[in-house]
């Protein structure tokens, strides 16, 4: 027992102490909760602009007139369909390695790179969740924007999606957690994230045990941490409903 | 009488349903300056329909709405601008949840009328004063009751100085207990001079404030009088039919 216990100590200090091998894993942490943070920016606007174009397409079907305008809006909105349904479509890490090794192969910079691409592909995933909020409000909302005179884009603005915000905050906050956990694939493209950090030390020191389940056990304690964040943000929302 | 008209509606047809349902068909009607014009008749028979096609809320498949002296049915015309003069009050007040009273009220003069805040502030006091809300400026409408709720949903449309109203059964959502408070605030709206557009199922209402009542059934109007000679002496078999039903 006490052999065993040894053991592990010397394992814990050949993977994290020795060379200050523990930096690897920090180091990447920071990567992958700024790749994680800037792609979730992205993606949100992203998302709120296919958002506010599927959805004001839909809304405006029923009245609309043949006019070069609406053909445009349509092309737009063909367009939108299109991209959710490609990047919900295929792997997230092909995305990310056609990013980087075809249309990025002039440039090394695999950080933004992976921002790039989780940005894009998270904005497919936010399109929908934003687009259920606006369709979830009470056409009364905008029925009653519009008569006070508001006009479409400004009910959207001042009525509705402040609303819509509200309503899907705990499920973008579900969006970046997935996300956290979605980066790990970053380091198909020579980013140091987190599982990359441990995989370094892995390959330094031929002992995959320790490293591998210290990375496990940091992303699970994010993960629990920002669920926790989550839930109290539902309770919150849901106690102060007005 | 036509010169004073301030709405007046010609061929008035809609269409739902590609065509299935015929919710207006071939509506003339007008509405005076001044008057408090009640429309009433059965369950389907398009009376929400006409009031949202006079702000065109709803767009007619066919006819005219002409308000102000301008066809507001043109595509060339900016609808806005003209939605600023139509209040409109709904059955089920609409208020913005995520909003203060005072933020309900204040947001369209600020925004679209560049009103500034304290202008907008103190309109919306002198309002509420009216309605006898005063003190629930900075509640939200979860904490109000029904009737209250629907007397902010007037003061809010109230707050463009609307030239004309439209009520679409403005207490058909409350407790008989607050129903009264609400007719009370329109009531003292049509003597302070308001135009008025009332569908309503308040018989009693249409009585002593409207001056005049439109029936309609299956998307016409079938009969339009003043309330002592509608109520008192209907000629037309359906609305003889309809108020007999009432009692
Ligand atoms: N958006 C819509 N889509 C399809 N049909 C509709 C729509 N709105 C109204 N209708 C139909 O048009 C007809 C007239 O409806 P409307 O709501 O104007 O009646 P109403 O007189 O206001 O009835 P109520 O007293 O029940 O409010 C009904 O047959 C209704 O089912
Ligand atoms: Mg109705």
């Amino acid at each position: 027992m006490e052999a065993w216990f040894e053991g592990l100590k010397a394992q814990f200090h050949l993977n994290f102490i020795q060379g200050n091998r523990w930096r690897y894993l920090m180091e990447g942490l920071g990567n992958t909760l700024l790749i994680t943070g800037l792609a979730l920016v992205m993606g949100v606007a992203i998302g709120i602009l296919i958002a506010i174009v599927r959805s004001s397409y839909d809304k405006t079907q029923m009245t609309a007139q043949r006019t070069p305008a609406r053909r445009l809006f349509g092309a737009l909105n063909g367009f939108c369909k299109v991209y959710l349904t490609v990047l919900r479509g295929t792997p997230v890490v092909v995305q990310l390695m056609i990013i980087y090794f075809v249309i990025f192969a002039w440039s090394d910079n695999g950080t933004m790179v992976a921002v790039l691409a989780f940005g894009l592909n998270s904005g497919a995933y936010v399109a929908e969740i934003v687009r259920g909020g606006i369709m979830s409000i009470d056409n009364g909302q905008f029925e009653a924007g519009r008569s006070l005179g508001f006009n479409y884009a400004s009910t959207m603005r001042y009525i509705v999606i402040p609303q819509t915000f509200r309503n899907v905050l705990p499920s973008l906050m579900n969006e970046f957690i997935a996300l956290l956990k979605e980066t790990s694939v970053a380091g198909y493209v020579a980013v140091h994230d987190l599982t990359k950090g441990g995989d370094i030390i892995r390959s330094r020191t031929y002992s995959p045990f320790m490293p591998l389940i210290a990375v496990a056990l940091i992303y699970l304690v994010l993960v629990m941490f920002f669920s926790w964040i989550v839930g109290k943000l539902e309770r919150r929302l849901r106690s102060s409903d007005h | 009488m036509t010169t004073d008209a301030i709405i007046s509606v010609k061929g008035l047809t809609k269409r739902f349903a590609d065509g299935k349902v015929v919710a207006l068909n071939g509506v003339d009607a007008e509405v005076r300056r001044g008057e408090v014009l009640v429309v009433i008749g059965p369950s389907g028979s398009g009376k929400s329909t006409f009031l949202r096609c006079l702000n065109l809320l709803e767009v007619p498949t066919s006819g005219t709405v002409t308000f102000e002296g301008v066809d507001i049915t043109d595509k060339k015309v900016n609808i806005n601008v003209h939605r600023q003069k139509m209040g409109m009050v709904f059955q089920l007040f609409n208020l913005f949840p995520n909003m203060t009273v005072m933020q309900n009220l204040t947001l369209a003069p600020r925004k679209l009328r560049h009103w500034s805040q304290k202008q907008a502030e103190e309109r919306a006091m002198q309002l509420l004063q009216r309605v006898n809300l005063e003190g629930r400026a900075g509640a939200y409408p979860n904490q109000l009751s029904g009737g209250q709720k629907q007397r902010i949903a007037i003061v809010r449309a109230l707050m463009m100085d609307p030239e004309v109203m439209l009520f679409d059964e403005p207490t058909s959502a409350l407790d008989p207990e607050m129903v009264g408070e609400v007719l009370d605030v329109m009531k003292a709206l049509a003597k302070a001079g308001m135009t008025m557009v009332v569908v309503t199922h308040e018989m009693g209402f249409a009585r002593e404030v409207g001056d005049r009542v439109l029936f309609m059934d299956e998307g016409v109007v079938m009969e339009e009088n003043t309330p002592a000679e509608l109520f008192g002496n209907p000629q037309n078999p359906r609305t003889k039919e309809f108020l007999s039903k009432l009692l």
